[in-house]
C-alpha cells in the first residue's frame, strides 16, 4: 500500500487491525521519511532499530484489542523514556538516560505503539519558535526558514512533515497549541490534573500539561484517550470520570452556547486574525451554535502574571540541575564554583533568563511585590473563565496574534516573543483544557489556528465542538516536501 | 524600577548562575524590559483578593509512607558525572 505516512492515525489503526497493513510496513513507513527529513532537524535522538525490531515482534504476535495497535510515534524530548536519551533539548542534560518512563508515555506504549525517536524542543519547553534549543533550529514544513512554533516545535513538524503519524507535546503556556496553529496541525491542552506529570522534565509545575498534537480531530482525541489517566505518582492528577473520546465524538453542537470575548481583540492584531475569527464564528454559527459576547476583562494582565509564575515555579524546579546527580557538570575549584560554572555552561541564555526573573520575584523583599500580586492577578483571570462559563459551554478565539513568523526574527526580542502566547497564557493560568485546530491560510499560504477553550474537564465538550468546526472549515495543509531531495 | 549591576549579580549568586561582565549587561537590559512588561500589574488593586496557589480544587491526597522500590542504588548512581560507584563524588567540601 502507498502513500501509509499520508494516513491519519485512525485509518493506520484500521488498516493494521484489518491486516491491510504491518506495523513493520507502516514503522518502516515513517522511518524512511524520517530518515530524508533530517533537515527538519525534528529529532533529537532517533531510536529506528529498535523501532523496527518492536514492530516485527508485534507482528509476530499481534494485539488487535489494543488502540493504538503496532503504531509507530515519536514523542517530544521533554518525556523520560526508559534508556531512551532525555535531554529536554538542553546540553546540560544531553547524557542523560532515564531508568524509568513517564506515565504519558508508558500509557502509550500499553497501548501498542512504538516509540520512534525523541523530538526537538525548545530548551527545557522555554519559547516559542524552537530557536532556544541546545539542538538547533526546527524548519517548519510549511516553508524553509520559518519556525515551527514552540515549545513542541519538533513534535508540531513532525507531525504536519508526516513523520509520525501523532504525537505528544507539552504545554505551560501555550507550547502545545501556538506551534499546532503554526503547522496546520491538530493540538489539545488537557485541564489541568487530567494527564500525569509524572516523568515530564518540569518547567512551571502549577502549568505545565501533556497533549496530544495530530492531524485531525478525531486521531487527537483518540491519544487523549490513551495518555489521560488518573495516577497516584502525580499528587495533582485528578480522578475524575473521563470519557472515551474519540468514540464518544458528537458533530451535533446545536444550540451550544460559544463565547467571544472581546478582549482577545488585541491592538496591532492583523486584519487576517480578524477575519479568521469572523470566519470562525460564522462555522459556528453554521454548525447551530449560538454565539454570546462575553467579556474576560483581566485578559491583558494575563502575560504578566504568567511571566511571573512560570519563571518562578521554573527557577525552583531547576534549582536540581547542579552537576552532582546528573547532567553535566563543568570543572570548578570548589564546590559552589563548580555549582555555578555547571550551571552558565549547561543551561542556554533563555533558560537562565528566567531562572533569573524567577529567582528575582521569589527573593527577599521582592516575594509580595511580584509572585502574591501574580497569584492574586491569577486568582481574577479565573475568576473570570468561572464567570463566563455561567453562560457559555465553550469560548472561541484565534490561537496565536499572527502566523509562523521567520527563524531569527524574534530571537533578540524576548517580550516580542512572549507575545506570541497572549491568547493561550490564560488557559494555563486558569487551568482549562484549550484545542487549536487549523482554520486557514494567511496571504503568504501559512496556517492560522482558532482555539475553542472549554470547561474544567469538558475536553469531549471542546473536542466535539472542534470536531464539528473541522468538517465546515474542510483545512487543506499545504506541505510541498520541500525538504526532501 | 531599574534593575542595576548589583542586583543582577545578587540574583546570579541566589540562582548559582556565574554571569561575567558582559553577560551581566545584557541580562540588564533584558531584565529590565521584561519587567518593565510585568509592572502593569500594578495598576490593578488586589487587596482583597486571595492569592491562587493551584486551579485544581481538591486537597492534596494522603498515602501510606511505604518503599516501593528497592536496590535502586545502580540506577540512581547511574547518571551521576562523577561517582565511586557507590556515592556522588563532589569537588572536597571539608579541609
Amino acid at each position: 500500500m502507498s502513500n501509509i505516512t499520508t494516513q491519519s492515525l485512525t485509518s493506520l489503526v484500521d488498516n493494521i487491525k484489518n491486516k491491510e497493513l504491518s506495523s513493520e510496513e507502516v514503522t518502516k513507513a515513517f522511518i524512511d521519511r524520517s530518515e530524508k527529513s533530517k533537515e527538519l532537524n525534528s529529532y533529537i535522538s532517533e531510536d529506528f532499530s529498535n523501532a523496527i525490531d518492536k514492530a516485527r515482534r508485534f507482528d509476530q504476535n499481534p494485539n488487535f484489542d489494543l488502540k493504538l495497535p503496532g503504531i509507530p510515534m515519536a514523542v517530544k524530548d521533554l518525556f523520560c523514556t526508559e534508556n531512551v536519551r532525555t535531554t529536554a533539548g538542553s546540553k546540560i542534560l544531553e547524557n542523560f538516560v532515564p531508568t524509568y518512563e513517564s506515565t504519558v508515555t508508558q500509557n502509550i506504549w500499553n497501548e501498542g505503539a512504538i516509540l520512534l525517536g525523541k523530538l526537538n524542543c525548545d530548551e527545557f519547553a522555554m519559547g516559542s519558535s524552537n530557536e532556544t534549543s541546545y539542538y538547533g533550529n526546527v524548519q517548519n514544513p510549511i516553508d524553509k526558514g520559518l519556525v515551527p512554533g514552540g515549545s513542541s516545535g519538533g513534535s508540531a513538524a513532525a507531525v504536519s512533515g508526516q513523520l509520525t503519524p501523532i504525537t505528544i507535546g507539552t504545554d505551560t503556556g501555550g507550547s502545545i497549541r501556538q506551534p499546532a496553529s503554526f503547522t496546520g496541525t491538530v493540538g489539545l491542552k488537557p485541564t489541568y490534573g487530567s494527564c500525569s506529570r509524572y516523568g515530564i522534565v518540569a518547567f512551571a509545575s502549577s502549568l505545565d500539561q501533556a497533549g496530544p498534537m495530530a492531524q485531525n480531530v478525531k486521531d487527537c482525541a483518540l491519544l487523549q484517550e490513551v495518555i489521560s489517566t488518573y495516577d497516584k505518582k502525580d499528587s495533582t492528577s485528578i480522578d475524575f470520570k473521563r470519557n472515551e473520546y474519540s468514540k464518544e465524538l458528537n458533530k451535533d453542537i446545536r444550540g451550544k452556547k460559544i463565547g467571544i470575548p472581546k478582549e482577545y481583540r488585541v491592538d496591532g492584531m492583523p486584519k487576517e486574525i480578524e477575519d479568521l475569527w469572523q470566519k470562525g464564528i460564522q462555522y459556528a454559527k453554521d454548525c447551530g451554535a449560538e454565539i454570546i459576547d462575553i467579556s474576560l476583562p483581566n485578559t491583558s494582565y494575563a502575560l504578566p502574571t504568567y511571566y511571573i509564575v512560570a519563571p518562578a515555579e521554573a527557577s525552583s524546579n531547576l534549582a536540581r540541575y547542579d552537576g552532582v546527580k546528573y547532567g553535566f557538570r563543568a570543572k570548578g575549584e570548589n564546590l559552589i564554583d563548580m555549582y555555578e560554572k555547571t550551571r552558565s555552561e549547561g543551561f542556554g541564555a533563555e533558560v537562565q533568563r528566567r531562572i533569573m526573573i524567577g529567582t528575582y520575584v521569589l527573593s527577599s523583599g521582592y516575594y509580595d511585590a511580584y509572585y502574591l500580586k501574580a497569584q492574586k492577578v491569577r486568582k481574577l483571570i479565573k475568576n473570570d473563565f468561572d464567570e463566563a462559563y455561567k453562560q457559555v459551554d465553550a469560548i472561541l478565539t484565534p490561537s496565536t496574534p499572527s502566523s509562523a513568523f521567520k527563524i531569527g526574527e524574534k530571537k533578540d526580542d524576548p517580550v516580542s516573543m512572549y507575545l506570541n502566547d497572549i491568547f493561550t497564557v490564560p488557559v494555563n493560568l486558569a487551568g482549562l483544557p484549550g484545542i487549536s485546530i487549523p482554520a486557514g491560510h494567511d496571504a503568504a499560504g501559512y496556517p492560522l489556528g482558532l482555539q475553542i477553550i472549554g470547561k474544567a474537564f469538558k475536553e469531549q465538550e471542546i473536542l466535539d465542538v472542534a470536531y464539528a468546526m473541522e468538517e465546515k472549515i474542510d483545512f487543506k495543509n499545504k506541505i510541498t516536501d520541500w525538504w526532501i531531495k | 524600577m531599574t534593575i542595576d549591576l548589583k542586583t543582577i549579580k545578587h540574583i546570579s549568586k541566589l540562582s548559582r548562575i556565574s554571569v561575567d561582565e558582559q553577560k551581566a549587561e545584557k541580562l540588564a537590559g533584558d531584565l529590565n524590559s521584561i519587567f518593565e512588561f510585568i509592572e502593569k500589574l500594578n495598576e490593578l488593586k488586589t487587596d482583597n483578593v486571595e492569592p491562587l496557589t493551584s486551579v485544581a480544587e481538591t486537597t492534596l491526597k494522603f498515602r501510606s509512607d511505604d518503599i516501593k522500590s528497592e536496590n535502586i542504588r545502580q540506577q540512581i548512581i547511574k547518571n551521576s558525572p562523577e561517582d565511586n560507584e557507590d556515592f556522588f563524588v563532589v569537588p572536597k567540601v571539608v579541609e
